[in-house]
């Protein structure tokens, strides 16, 4: 005995998305008549084939009787279709709750977005959506992005025009600020943070700017021409994504350092076992991946005192040599003293562009 | 077999559309096909029953407005019937501009849990004869991406379901378990929050969705328990916590040339001298200044004010002898 219900849930879902596209199909070609079946599959995410087997299920659908006078019916010019009787389903069915949340929200999040263009088109389909899904619009979700919309602004200009930039550019992996010819491409709004992405001549690879780390730019009279290598990033997972070849750090941390898990992708976070201190100031070990070892000991010297490097031990005793070396000059000098010997700069350097960003919320 | 199932459902919306009186089971069974069965056979008829369960199910799951009710007072059994205008999408007649932008809108939730249902609805809007071009941008994309319990969150706010949930802060050792009637689910700065009445604080908290354990939000009760403060703004419960700094403090430091950039960008004022480069830097808080400098070694020295200077000083000490202890521990272990 066949038990529908007890099919797996993939099947029962493929045949809830049937029954759903075969409801939205009859008034889709209502409101085109004449429409070619290639356009219509295209337009609805289906294949053409797949489309054909929708109508000739739909063909021997109808109203009770079920005479020809009853059946769904439709004309067939060519490979353009036109639906004579509709039985019924004129309209589409309405939005579910779901359905109108999606839309209400990201209608919310794109008039919310600084810089964006045609604002007003934004917010004039807003209105529509919300008015047309009644009390489900009601959706019991606020947004807010504050940024810097002239910046962002600008750069989506220069998008927009297809011209070549020369921006002035913090790269906070290295700590250095650079000047580059850029061919942008996009502007992107990740985690709250608005991006260009665009071919660095500089560095002859695609690069992800940050927009509140570009600190000047001109608009140069040259068209942008990424080669046609350039291939842009995958930003589906962060803008920061660690590869396994980068250098692994662990960190053994302090309770008021533990933000960082929240701010930083981590391999690894867990109690130190070595930590025998009980319930209070236990200590956690934390590993993740780094762009640049230089950027790596900043960013643990920034931390503070309740940070210990655990791995690599070249990482340790950089951070405690800058340490050491930094105490001396304080310990050798007055407040206005003399000029200091030059220390060594040490640190490998490896790649730039998006390094993991410094935090900016509050923690 | 699935497409003797879609047919049958097809015809069955259909027939209800097409009625307007309540129609029973057992008239429902007498004229949409696939329903053929002898009711005087007591097996037949309930493999009817469980199959006409089964559909009216599926058809609620997809929001279609399956109407209950008795086609006259004399009626016991219950009849069906679905209203056109509770059916039916409300015309939308968006401009193209306005398309567009919903079009865009439905593409951002691509790489997160909505997906579906903007596809979904897009689609819907399609069938009301709107045309989406699948190529106009706005010349910016934002990419939107939310936590687990974003859906079982906002779900529960539309409903006012209490709920309840594990919560982990960083600087607590183990999760606390939390009783919430959530009024909302919140984006600020590109985190998700849940605003609410905190029933075990007995007073209005929120909370990060990445903070709660697994994503698993637990429902406590029905629909309708609670009601949100009238006119609440659920960004403020949120931004508040985090509103603009003011720095009206200012450190003079000694940077060595063409080192600390990170720290140049943001100076007020920059002085060459022999010994290095003077900058003015305007701060808020001692404590994360002294962090900031700490970060840049011997690059960078603090003149002025104490303070900073002596944080800077206390923060380089312990570092050192953090460090110190794990060199010492390497060589004698």
């Amino acid at each position: 005995m066949t038990r529908p219900a007890q099919r797996s849930g993939g099947a029962a879902r493929t045949s809830a998305d049937r029954l759903a596209r075969l409801l939205n199909l009859v008034p889709y070609l209502l409101a085109r008549p004449g429409i070619e079946l290639s356009e219509a599959a295209a337009d609805l995410g289906v294949t053409e084939r797949q489309l054909r087997e929708d109508l000739e299920l739909l063909w021997v659908c109808g109203l009770p009787g079920y005479g020809p006078g009853d059946l769904i019916d439709m004309a067939f010019d060519g490979d353009r279709v036109t639906i004579t009787y509709d039985a019924g389903i004129d309209r589409p069915l309405r939005l579910t709750p779901d359905e109108a949340m999606a839309l209400v929200v990201a209608l919310r999040m794109l008039a919310e977005t600084p810089g964006m263009a045609n604002r007003d088109a934004i917010e004039r389909a807003l209105a529509k959506i919300e008015n047309a899904a009644g009390e489900l619009a009601d959706a019991p979700v606020a947004v807010r992005m504050p940024g810097d919309s002239d910046r962002v602004a600008a750069l989506r200009g220069a998008v927009q025009r297809g011209r070549a930039l020369r921006i002035t550019y913090y790269a906070a992996t290295r700590d250095e600020t650079t000047e580059r010819t850029v061919d942008p491409i996009r502007v992107l709004m990740v985690g709250g943070l608005a991006y260009l992405e665009a071919w660095c001549r500089r560095a002859e690879s695609m690069r992800l700017f940050r927009a509140d780390r570009i600190d000047a730019m001109v608009e140069l009279d040259e068209p942008a021409a990424p080669p046609p290598q350039a291939r842009l990033h995958d930003v589906s997972a962060g803008i920061f994504r660690p590869d396994q070849d980068l250098p692994l750090v662990t960190l053994r941390v302090g309770r008021s350092s533990r933000w960082i898990t929240e701010y930083y992708p981590c391999e690894r976070v867990e109690p130190d076992p070595g930590d025998a201190a009980g319930d209070t100031g236990r200590e956690w070990l934390v590993a993740l991946r780094v762009t640049d070892l230089g950027w790596a000991r900043r960013f643990v010297l920034g931390l503070g005192p309740d940070v210990t490097v655990v791995a690599p031990p070249e990482l340790a005793e950089q951070v405690r040599d800058r340490a050491a070396a930094a105490l001396d000059a304080y310990a050798n000098l007055p407040p206005d003293g003399a000029p200091e010997p030059g220390a060594p700069r040490s640190g490998a350097e490896l790649v730039g562009g998006a390094g993991p960003a410094t935090p900016t919320g509050s923690h | 077999m699935s497409r003797t199932r879609t047919e049958r459902l097809v015809n069955l919306v259909i027939c209800l559309l097409s009625t307007r009186r309540f129609l029973t089971a057992a008239q429902i069974a007498a004229t949409v096909p696939g329903y053929e069965h002898d009711p005087d056979d007591p097996r037949d008829h309930e493999a009817f029953q469980r199959k006409f369960e089964r559909d009216k199910a599926e058809l609620r799951e997809l929001g279609v407005p399956l109407e209950t009710g008795t086609a006259s007072a004399f009626d016991a059994e219950p009849g069906y019937r679905i209203a056109h205008r509770e059916y039916a999408l409300p015309d939308i007649p968006l401009e193209p501009d306005e398309a567009a932008a919903v079009g865009i809108a439905a593409r951002l939730w691509r790489h997160a849990g909505l997906a579906q249902a903007a596809s979904s609805g897009l689609a819907k809007l399609r069938a009301a004869g709107v045309d989406v071009d699948p190529q106009a941008t706005l010349g910016m994309e934002p990419v939107v991406t939310v936590d687990p319990a974003f859906a079982p969150l906002t779900a529960a706010a539309r409903d006012r379901r209490t709920v309840a949930f594990d919560y982990r802060v960083p600087d607590g050792d183990a999760p606390t378990s939390r009783r919430l009637q959530p009024w909302g689910v919140v984006c600020w700065r590109a985190r998700w929050y849940v605003v609410g009445h905190d029933l075990d604080r007995d007073a209005a908290r929120c909370f990060r969705l990445s903070r709660i354990v697994g994503g698993a939000v637990r429902l406590l009760g029905k629909p309708g328990a609670f009601t949100p403060p009238v006119g609440v703004d659920l960004i403020s419960h949120v931004a508040r916590f985090s509103g603009p700094v003011e720095r009206s403090g200012r450190a003079t430091v000694l940077a060595r040339s063409g080192r600390a950039a990170g720290l140049r960008r943001w100076a007020h004022e920059v002085t060459s001298g022999p010994d290095g480069d003077r900058l003015v830097l305007p701060y808020a808080d001692a404590e994360s200044l002294a962090g900031r400098l700490v970060g840049y070694g011997p690059d960078v020295r603090v003149l002025d004010p104490p303070e900073v200077r002596d944080a800077v000083i206390q923060r380089l000490k312990e570092i050192t002898a953090r460090h110190d202890e794990l060199a010492a521990a390497r060589t004698s272990g």
